[in-house]
């Protein structure tokens, strides 16, 4: 038998190249950071870590801040998690425990699909009918009930803080309900007999067994919710308002960072402007990035205890 | 009362709310879709098809320009994100599976899968935009095409992963290069997968719109080439939906059904694929 | 109590290594004919656990050996050792020597694309690449490139008829693999690795995916194809060991207990354990 000792070059030249496309998604994250911060330095020179305390907003006499916008957004994103987290959790139960089985797979479909529809429809969609029956009836019946209450003063709009929060909240309840979906799935079944066996009750079993045995990767399930709320831009620059001022009611106009950049990039025309919305969005890079690294990490830890 | 009927009776609330959940999720998925179907499907008309837009006030007229925009900039994008992102998946899946640079390109990939859109946006106008002084349909293109980048890496990884050792150690006991091995087999064993998650990866990017805001921007004209500014659906829609006039509103919300149909079509489309794939092997 | 068993048989190995050895004396080596591999002092790693020990043994040319042993003994992985297939995984490692015509084919300088292309593999589950059943068989061929169409084709419609597939299959040559029912996948895969004409095949539990029925397909054909190569075969199935090979290897515990003409371990083994193990009433 002849065996020539050869180096195969092929192997070799092929895992180069896959080595060298794949960096390029290093590249790629590395190059936004590098840029982003190399461009907001004309705005960081001139206002240093101020710029993040600072709630004026004002081209005119090229003064900015980001204060407002960033309230805007960790406000909107807090209350659409409030509201999307026991709902979303509540889908993710019916789903993999409650419902009958002929009904599980075209209703997780349909979860699914509601994650597909592009943010820009929701933020119309919120826009045309929500904001409308805002005005009409939901705000003005918070003001009659909870009035006394600062968070639900001040005049029915119908588009403002709240309003943006619901329909981040519609936009991030399928995201984590079929993640949720998932991690319950992954309890095993004899664990959930097991339970069952000794006389608990459903609701038992999915507090002591399937929530405690999940909860990594529905802490996941959750992170992930939050940095889609977080950087979601269509969604929230339609029903936000886009207003420059802090107040206590959420039915008043506010700003997140993302609309901010939406409706002002175009129509920045000053340096200082321009870098300041830049440094802007670098700041939702980095939020979002320790989010969503939270994220990876749970749902990594969660999957490492399946195995 | 007694342990027993409170525990029944927790049990039943808790239950009843769940199923409530569930209902006013499928609920809203509805009314979204109804809202945009009825409102929708009354502005498509041939016209919505076949012309160019009108100014304010002026009836008629249509969103052409607009969708052949979408349309070439979705194409462009995925040309370029398609082969770098199978590459880099391939990478993930066949040689970085356990080393440390692999995890760490994983980690960064799933970020960038998840990451702010408009940032993406802002970044391509520092970068194209800006230092050629033109907004431009590259400059969208290239914006969508980082967005689907790391999502067609991902997903190639996942499906390749799928391919079971057996079959990639057949091949190679034949004597089979690894490099071989990778494209003749396990990239055909993986095809109709990665054909879905670059279908699923187009209909999302398809209809993103914050990153096109400030790079292929908007135009109410036909276009010349890429170099130019570019009407595209979802720009559109932003304007439309947020000028005051009626026949814009009517306008928007055609484009939002064009869009809305044609995302859930290649969702729905792409299950009914995998499912019976799943049953054949 | 298990546990127990277990020690002290692993003691009582340990033990008549210790007194006796297991080198081959050469009179065995003449009984058996020609060698085709030369198996000596082989250790095996899984990062820092061993899971073979000393192996040592010869295989027969044009004849079949059989490994036989409890789950987990190392027979998979010793026959894996022949073509290298363990080099794809990180930290598996092979010491010792396996000579095969000369050379031997654990030194690294020896390329495993080359080795591979001597030492063909079946395996457990039918591997179908996701093409064609012509081109199945053609991959291989296509892959050392050299071939004429007119070459191919007479190839791979050969290998078909060795494999005793081709009455079932030649008139739908275009057909995917994987339409092929489990028993004709495997005979495919056969075929396949028999068209590029390796000089060893090993076959790791060939039959354990497949109905008995198709399972007596496959040991014909091997009663057929070792009048030209040598196969080496790993199975669960002392009958089927008994039926196919020439020759039987025990192993327990990444250790070869036992090694020589089947007839005799399966007969008139040298080792208690051996017999009790070929007799059922261990393992």
């Amino acid at each position: 038998m002849k065996m020539k000792q050869t180096k195969i070059w092929g192997d070799l030249i092929f895992r180069g190249l896959t080595a060298s496309f794949a960096s390029g998604i290093a590249v790629i994250f590395v190059a936004i950071l590098l840029v982003l911060w190399n461009q907001s330095q004309p705005s960081l020179e001139k206002f240093g870590f101020s710029f993040l305390f600072n709630t004026s907003w004002n081209p005119v006499k090229d003064n900015f801040g980001a204060l407002i916008p960033i309230v805007g957004t960790l406000l909107s994103t807090f209350l659409a998690l409030l509201f999307a987290i026991p709902i979303s959790l509540g889908i993710a139960l019916f789903l993999a425990e409650l419902a009958p089985h002929w009904l599980r797979a075209p209703f997780g479909t349909a979860i699914e699909l509601l994650a597909a529809i592009p943010s820009i429809v929701y933020g119309m969609w919120g826009l045309f009918v929500l904001g409308p029956l805002m005005a009409d009836y939901v705000q003005p019946f918070l003001k009659t009930t909870l009035g006394f209450l600062p968070l639900f003063s001040g005049p029915s709009m119908g588009i403002g803080m709240l309003t943006a929060s619901l329909v981040l909240t519609l936009m991030i309840i399928p995201f984590i309900s079929s993640v949720a979906r998932d991690v319950f799935l992954m309890v095993p079944q004899p664990l959930k007999e097991a339970a069952y066996g000794l006389g608990g009750t459903t609701w038992e079993v999915v507090r002591d067994i399937m929530i405690p045995y999940g909860r990594k990767g529905i802490a996941g399930a959750i992170f992930l919710g939050m940095g889609r709320a977080l950087g979601e831009t269509m969604a929230v620059t339609f029903v936000i308002g886009n207003a420059y001022h802090l107040s206590w009611s959420l039915f008043s106009p506010g700003n997140s960072i993302a609309s901010t950049l939406a409706n002002e990039f175009t129509e920045a025309d000053g340096t200082v402007y321009l870098s300041s919305l830049i440094e802007l969005g670098l700041v939702l890079f980095l939020i979002t990035l320790i989010i969503l690294s939270l994220a990876q990490y749970w749902l990594r830890r969660s999957q490492a205890g399946r195995a | 009362m007694t342990r027993l009927t409170r525990r029944k009776l927790t049990n039943s609330i808790v239950l009843t709310l769940s199923s409530l959940a569930a209902v006013a999720g499928l609920f809203m998925l509805t009314w979204i879709l109804g809202d945009v179907a009825w409102k929708g499907f009354a502005a498509i008309n041939w016209d919505f098809f076949s012309k160019l837009p009108t100014p304010p006030g002026v009836k008629g007229g249509g969103l052409v320009n607009a969708i052949v925009g979408t349309l070439l900039m979705t194409g462009v994008a995925t040309c370029i994100a398609v082969p770098f992102g199978m590459m880099s998946g391939t990478y993930l899946a066949e040689f970085g599976k356990n080393n440390k640079f692999g995890n760490v390109l994983r980690f960064l990939a799933d970020i960038l899968v998840s990451a702010p859109s408009i940032v993406i946006g802002v970044f391509v106008y520092l970068i194209l935009v800006k230092p050629m002084h033109q907004f431009s349909g590259w400059a969208g293109a290239i914006s969508l095409a980082i967005i689907m980048l790391p999502v067609v890496s991902r997903t190639t990884e996942e499906m390749l992963l799928l391919v079971p050792a057996e079959i990639r150690e057949a091949a190679l006991a034949l004597g089979s290069p690894y490099w071989k091995m990778t494209i003749n087999v396990i990239y055909r064993s993986a095809s109709s997968g990665i054909l879905t998650g670059v279908m699923l990866a187009v209909a999302r990017v398809a209809g993103e719109t914050a990153p096109l805001l400030f790079t292929a921007l908007n135009s109410p004209y036909w276009m010349h080439g890429m170099n130019e500014p570019m009407a595209n659906l979802t720009v559109v829609l932003f304007n439309y939906a947020m000028s005051p006039y009626d026949d814009w509103h009517r306008m928007a919300w055609g484009a939002a059904f064009l869009i809305t149909m044609t995302v859930l079509a290649v969702n729905i489309f792409t299950r009914m694929v995998l499912r019976t794939k799943g049953r054949t092997s | 109590m298990i546990m127990d068993k277990q020690a002290k048989f692993r003691k009582k190995i340990e033990m008549k290594r210790e007194n006796e050895g297991m080198e081959l004396g050469p009179h065995k080596k003449q009984e058996m004919g020609e060698i085709k591999l030369s198996i000596r002092n082989l250790n095996f790693f899984y990062s820092d656990k061993q899971a073979l020990f000393d192996n040592t043994l010869d295989i027969a040319d044009k004849r079949v050996t059989a490994f036989i042993g409890p789950s987990g003994c190392g027979k998979s992985t010793h026959i894996r050792t022949y073509n290298r297939m363990f080099e794809l995984y990180k930290g598996f490692r092979a010491e010792g020597e396996i000579w095969m015509d000369g050379i031997n084919i654990l030194d690294p300088a020896i390329p495993a694309l080359h080795l591979r292309r001597k030492v063909g593999m079946i395996f457990q589950k039918p591997t179908p690449f996701p093409m064609s059943i012509f081109d199945n068989i053609a991959y291989g061929l296509r892959l050392y490139g050299g071939y004429s169409q007119d070459e191919i084709a007479g190839r791979v419609s050969k290998a078909l008829q060795d494999a005793a597939l081709w009455d079932e299959v030649k008139d739908k040559l275009h057909y995917p693999g994987t339409a092929l029912s489990g028993g004709q996948q495997q005979r495919l895969c056969i075929a396949r690795a028999l068209a590029v004409e390796p000089d060893v095949l090993l076959m790791d539990e060939p039959c354990s995916a497949l109905d008995p029925i198709a399972s007596s397909k496959i040991e014909e054909l091997i009663g057929v194809i070792k009048e030209k190569i040598t196969i080496i075969i790993v199975t669960h199935n002392m009958q089927q060991a008994a039926r196919v090979s020439d020759y039987t290897a025990y192993m327990y515990m990444g250790k070869l207990v036992e090694f020589g003409a089947t007839s005799k371990i399966f007969l008139n083994p040298d080792n208690k354990d051996t017999e009790d193990y070929v007799t059922g009433r261990f393992g």
